[in-house]
């Protein structure tokens, strides 16, 4: 087994021993419902999808990613572990990559346990069921870049507050950036250039797009590369912390 | 085989390693020795390759661990200091763990495994979890993990700190039994260990290296080495009768027990003219020893000094 896979082994099952994959999963999927039924006018729409539930995604995740990937790096440095981890014959690359996949599969296996709000629409009426995939799609991969941002966010700091402080900081950024509020206010003192760019930025626009079934390759490259470069740069700040 | 050259590392304006130059060979096993805050953990998690050299090599068995940091840890078992793990998971899980990131292939790894918690008797912790574990049982796990492998080098950072004296007994002849084929460093403030365990012994402080020696070597850089003492009631007038002996440079009586040690001047054997001396006075001695030297008292000389040892 590559020393990635092993990685990814032990911390799934790290989330399941101390009690945080059964807390998360609880929250997650009691709050996706309430938000969906009450927040989201579910029944109101008369409309057979699942709209309603995607739109409170990224509000769900702003909270609860940064729940999950808070710990993948202080915890290691507080125990000591990081020293033992990071002596065994695994790239730093590897390490990563495994922590983050372990982060990533555990949040798909949480979106997947919302099938039963999938099983209802379809009981209600005759939803476009591709639309439906798309959107889990778009929702994994959403989640993938927010865990991404706390992969690389955790490994500066031993504190595990402070790395969910900031992971939620940098993706509600990210959720904001494409708001018109947000670029209203950029309009007036940037260069129309690059006021493009932030709204480029903005994951809402990129998942939006694809929870309305329109599977852009562009949008799909966005987010991979979102999660690439968060983990190149958390990568990489392991490197100089190992210099420094 | 252990082999820094020049070995430094600097934490800003901190030298915690200062131009390290040490090596360990096979069946050999060295003694990192120093006061705390010495650089000894640095030095090894250097060797490790957890920290990078601000300049310098360092090389396991030939793999410099800059530049082929795998091949250097797969050469390697390292023990860090504290040794940490995994509290969470069982012992078995944590040692099926260590041997997948090792890439040990499942019949080889089962093998090693069943080798190594028989050898460390861990057979009735397999399947708690390390948090409930006593320290002792810790430190067996950390020392597991780090031979799992059968690794040519091992590099334990103070293997038997916080040991109980069983514990640490028990840890000592483990080492000892891997030494014969495998090159060992540990790094130590006990200089008790040194005896026990080591061949050869660096010591170093402020990061620099302050002497490169056998245990006896230093032994006999003290001013103990040679140096007979022995109790006798009333030794009073022999103490007179002793000074004048022409290989005698002092004598010193310990104000509480009345102990008397004899010195020798340099290179001269003492032990059968002081024993003639005091047959001769009809003292009645009730026990009588021949000084190996101190080694508390090389340590200290060496590095509370001025640091003027050159590099032996």
């Amino acid at each position: 087994m590559s020393p990635t896979l092993a990685i990814m082994r032990r911390e799934l099952r790290s989330y399941f021993v101390t009690s945080l994959a059964w807390v998360f999963l609880v929250i997650f999927l009691v709050l996706a419902g309430l938000l969906t039924f009450y927040a989201g006018d579910f029944y109101e729409r008369g409309l057979a999808d699942l709209q309603p539930f995607f739109a409170v995604h990224p509000w769900l995740y702003l909270i609860l990613v940064p729940a999950v990937s808070m710990r993948m790096w202080p915890e290691e440095a507080r125990d000591g572990t990081q020293e033992l981890l990071l002596t065994l014959p695994v790239t730093l690359r590897q390490a990563m990559l495994g922590k983050f996949l372990a982060a990533w599969l555990f949040l798909g296996l949480a979106l997947a346990l919302t099938f039963p709000l999938w099983i209802t629409v379809n009981y209600l009426g005759s939803p476009d069921n591709g639309v439906i995939l798309a959107g889990y799609l778009g929702s994994w991969l959403m989640a993938g870049a927010f865990a991404a941002i706390g992969a690389c966010l955790s490994t500066l700091t031993r504190s595990q507050v402070v790395a969910f402080i900031l992971t939620a900081l940098v993706c509600v950024l990210l959720i904001l950036a494409g708001q018109p509020q947000v670029l209203d206010f950029f309009q007036g003192t940037l260069p129309r250039r690059l006021v493009n760019g932030v709204a480029h930025l903005s994951m809402l626009r990129h998942f939006e797009a694809i929870s309305r079934g329109v599977l852009d390759l562009r949008d799909l490259i966005y987010f991979l590369l979102t999660i690439l470069a968060w983990l190149a740069g958390g990568v990489l700040i392991l490197e100089l912390k190992r210099t420094r | 085989m252990i082999e820094t050259d020049q070995l430094t590392r600097r934490y800003g304006s901190l030298t915690a390693v200062d131009g390290l130059t040490i090596r360990a060979e096979p069946g050999q096993v060295l003694g990192l020795l120093g006061p705390n805050g010495a650089g000894k953990t640095t030095a090894m998690r250097l060797i490790a390759g957890f920290l990078a050299p601000t300049s310098g090599t360092a090389r396991v068995c030939g793999h410099d661990v800059v530049r082929e940091p795998l091949a250097a840890r797969r050469a390697l078992g390292y023990l860090p200091e504290g040794a940490p793990s995994y509290g969470e998971m069982t012992v078995r899980e944590f040692l099926v763990f260590i041997g997948r990131m090792r890439g040990l292939a499942p019949e080889v790894g089962r093998q090693r495994f069943d080798q190594v918690v028989s050898r460390l008797q861990l057979e009735d912790v397999l399947e708690q979890c390390i948090d409930t574990l006593s320290k002792g049982l810790r430190r067996r796990v950390g020392l597991a993990q780090a031979i799992l492998h059968d690794p040519p080098v091992l590099m334990l950072d103070e293997p038997t700190d916080g040991l109980d004296p069983n514990q640490k007994h028990a840890v000592r002849q483990l080492i000892d039994a891997m030494a014969r084929e495998r090159t060992i460093l540990i790094s130590t403030h006990l200089l008790e260990e040194v005896h026990a365990l080591c061949n050869r012994v660096v010591i170093i402080a402020r990061g620099r290296l302050l002497a490169d020696a056998t245990p006896a070597e230093l032994e006999a850089r003290s001013r103990y080495h040679g140096a007979v003492s022995f109790s006798a009631p009333g030794s009073g007038l022999s103490q007179e009768m002793l000074g004048r002996l022409p290989q005698v440079t002092a004598i010193e009586v310990d104000p509480l027990d009345g102990r008397v040690t004899v010195f020798p001047r340099p290179g001269e054997r003492i032990l059968e003219p002081v024993e003639n001396l005091l047959r001769q006075q009809g003292l009645e001695v009730s026990e009588i020893q021949l000084e190996r030297g101190r080694l508390d008292e090389v340590f200290r000389q060496i590095t509370l000094g001025d640091g003027a040892e050159g590099r032996a």
